[in-house]
């Protein structure tokens, strides 16, 4: 049977790092990306910004139209994976096609929560946020119904971007959070405050301790949706972001080790010979304690792509671990955070400084003497900075007096770092 | 093959760099100019950091494993196939600040106006980038590659 070389399932973040990866070592053999969704890859945060109509069609490309050419991919676009054998080292595709691989990479990232127990959850003018035809979907919809009023179910990232763009489309938005505060999983009380604060000027409603039990439809549309508190809001569309979790479908049925993602180790490489996993899929090695979890974000899946991809060509690469970050802007208000922002124990010092007037807080959770969270809002310029102490596992104990000063920079930081990051090996001029 | 290396023991924090740097980029290229008329709208691609008598001038190493280009969700963050540098394409640069996050020199910045990605060109199309050839005092410097981490 013939063999492709590399195959990839999915054509995301993860992927494109193992493209990347892969070339880094393998200059030729022909790589081979199957994709259920029918676009040339494309940046997903983006749909956001489309809906919001900031961006437009042309700006969505994650790699420039050519790059499957330049890096000898044949791309299978539209095309679902049914099932790996890893025996065998062969998949089958849903229409009926059977490919044999010498290294398979898993990126299929990650699917949309279904909401349980929700009373007509299937009506038309009810969906999901984490494709680019479902953004599509949402704006045709949005045009043909004429929607001025809507409500987005979660008040994670997803669930505020999605509002984000809805706002921008001058639709009145309702977040509804079951959690008593918003982006509660990446941001801490403070934090959570000063986003909602900025949601409600912006004439967001935030109802937090509550959620969506049933959709109320006609022929016509949607009507509104029923809380859990019985109240009821008007509303022709409703998004839900109640979260993602692992597309491990594929794996299904095969003894491939699958706890919540696909499990790997530091080389990115399942319990099967030959198979990778790395992305929102894959369930890897954390920086910070013990054990391996899927954290998905856009950094880690990048970086896992490419450490896959270097190990598939036959190419030496190691995860160090896995820290959950973001950058977020929510509407206008830049915020950075990082790691363990609101630890529940007593064994971590705490450094922060507030000035709500102004919107800015910075936050800074040590434990031992290192840095294990961060969280910036309103000046993340140097927030950076504090990201490297954090993956490098610097001990801050002689300098941690400076850390939420002004003038903080490299100058503060050990000679030895300093030297270490500014002289690492960058590129010739 | 050359590349810059700043040299905190000849740094004397003059700021120049910072002043030829902001010139630079901006629309005018004159000086007066750039500072009447365009101060809002353009930063300096690189900073003198500075305490008590150490200083030096800090700018995008373009690393050759660049966070930066990793962590971009656009694409618009992107090596330069020419020349190596790491240069943002604004035209594509949404401002999600990713970049910002996981910079550990924390060399980029919020475009003052512009709400793009700041940060050091290496002064495409200039025989030296600009803050080199103007450090009165070779604290920001070209080596040769085999001497930087000598």
């Amino acid at each position: 049977m013939h063999r492709e070389p590399y195959v990839i399932i999915g054509n995301s973040v993860a992927a494109m790092g193992a493209v990347e990866g892969i070339r880094s070592v393998d200059a030729d053999r022909p790589i081979t990306i199957i994709s259920n969704e029918s676009h040339h890859t494309y940046s997903r945060p983006l749909i956001s910004y489309l809906l919001g109509r900031k961006v437009g069609d042309d700006d969505m490309l994650y790699r420039p139209p050519d790059f499957y050419d330049k890096n000898n991919i044949r791309a299978w676009l539209g095309v679902e994976v049914i099932g790996v054998d890893p025996r065998a080292g062969t998949l089958e595709t849903a229409d009926g096609r059977t490919i044999g691989f010498e290294n398979l990479l898993i990126a299929t990232g990650g699917k949309p929560i279904v909401p349980p127990d929700v009373e007509g959850a299937e009506a038309p003018g009810v969906f999901a946020f984490t494709t680019w035809d479902d953004a599509r979907r949402i704006q045709e919809y949005i045009e043909e119904r004429q929607v001025e009023s809507a409500v987005v179910v979660g008040g994670g990232l997803i669930g505020l971007k999605s509002m984000e763009g809805l706002v921008q489309l001058g639709i009145r938005t309702t977040i509804v959070e079951l959690a008593d505060r918003i982006l509660g999983a990446t941001f801490d009380d403070t934090a959570s405050a000063m986003a909602r604060r900025r949601l409600e000027q912006s004439g967001v409603t935030v109802l937090c301790g509550n959620t969506v039990t049933s959709v109320e439809g006609t022929e016509e549309g949607l009507k509104g949706v029923v809380l859990r508190d019985e109240s009821r809001i008007e509303c022709s569309l409703v998004i839900f972001a109640i979260g993602v979790r692992p597309s491990v479908d594929v794996v299904r049925g095969t003894d491939i080790e699958v706890d919540r993602g696909i499990l790997v180790d530091e080389r990115m490489r399942t319990s099967a010979d030959g198979i990778y996993a790395a992305g929102d899929v894959a369930q890897a090695d954390l920086l910070l304690g013990d054990g391996k979890l899927p954290i998905p974000v856009f950094p880690n899946a990048a970086r896992q792509g490419r450490i896959a991809g270097v190990n598939m060509a036959g190419g030496e690469a190691r995860w160090r671990g896995g820290i959950a970050m973001n950058a977020v802007e929510v509407l206008g208000l830049p915020t950075v955070s990082v790691g363990l922002t609101s630890p529940g124990d007593d064994q971590c010092e705490i450094l922060s400084e507030l000035n709500e007037e102004e919107e800015q807080y910075r936050k800074i959770v040590l434990r031992d003497d290192r840095v294990v969270g961060a969280i910036f809002i309103g000046d993340i310029d140097r927030a950076g900075i504090i990201t490297g102490l954090v993956r490098e596992r610097i001990d801050v104990s002689e300098f941690k007096d400076l850390l939420l000063t002004k003038e903080f920079g490299l100058l503060s930081l050990p000679r030895e770092y300093r030297k270490h990051i500014v002289s690492g090996r960058g590129i010739v001029v | 093959m050359k590349r810059i290396v700043a040299r905190e023991e000849y740094c004397v924090g003059c700021r120049l760099c910072e002043i030829h740097c902001l010139v630079q980029h901006s629309k005018s290229k004159k000086i007066i100019k750039a500072f009447r008329e365009e101060r809002d709208s353009v930063l300096p691609r690189l900073r003198v950091e500075e305490s008590g008598c150490v200083s030096f001038a800090l700018q995008c190493r373009h690393c050759e494993q660049a966070s930066c280009i990793e962590a971009c969700m656009t694409g618009a963050m992107h090596r330069a196939p020419e020349t190596g540098a790491v240069l943002c394409d604004t035209d594509r640069c949404v401002g999600c600040w990713m970049c910002i996050m996981v910079c550990p020199l924390g060399a980029i910045r919020r475009g003052p106006d512009s709400h793009v990605a700041s940060k050091c060109d290496l002064c495409i199309g200039e025989d030296y980038p600009v803050c080199v050839a103007n450090c009165p005092n070779e604290a920001i410097a070209l080596r040769e590659e085999d001497e930087v981490n000598a």
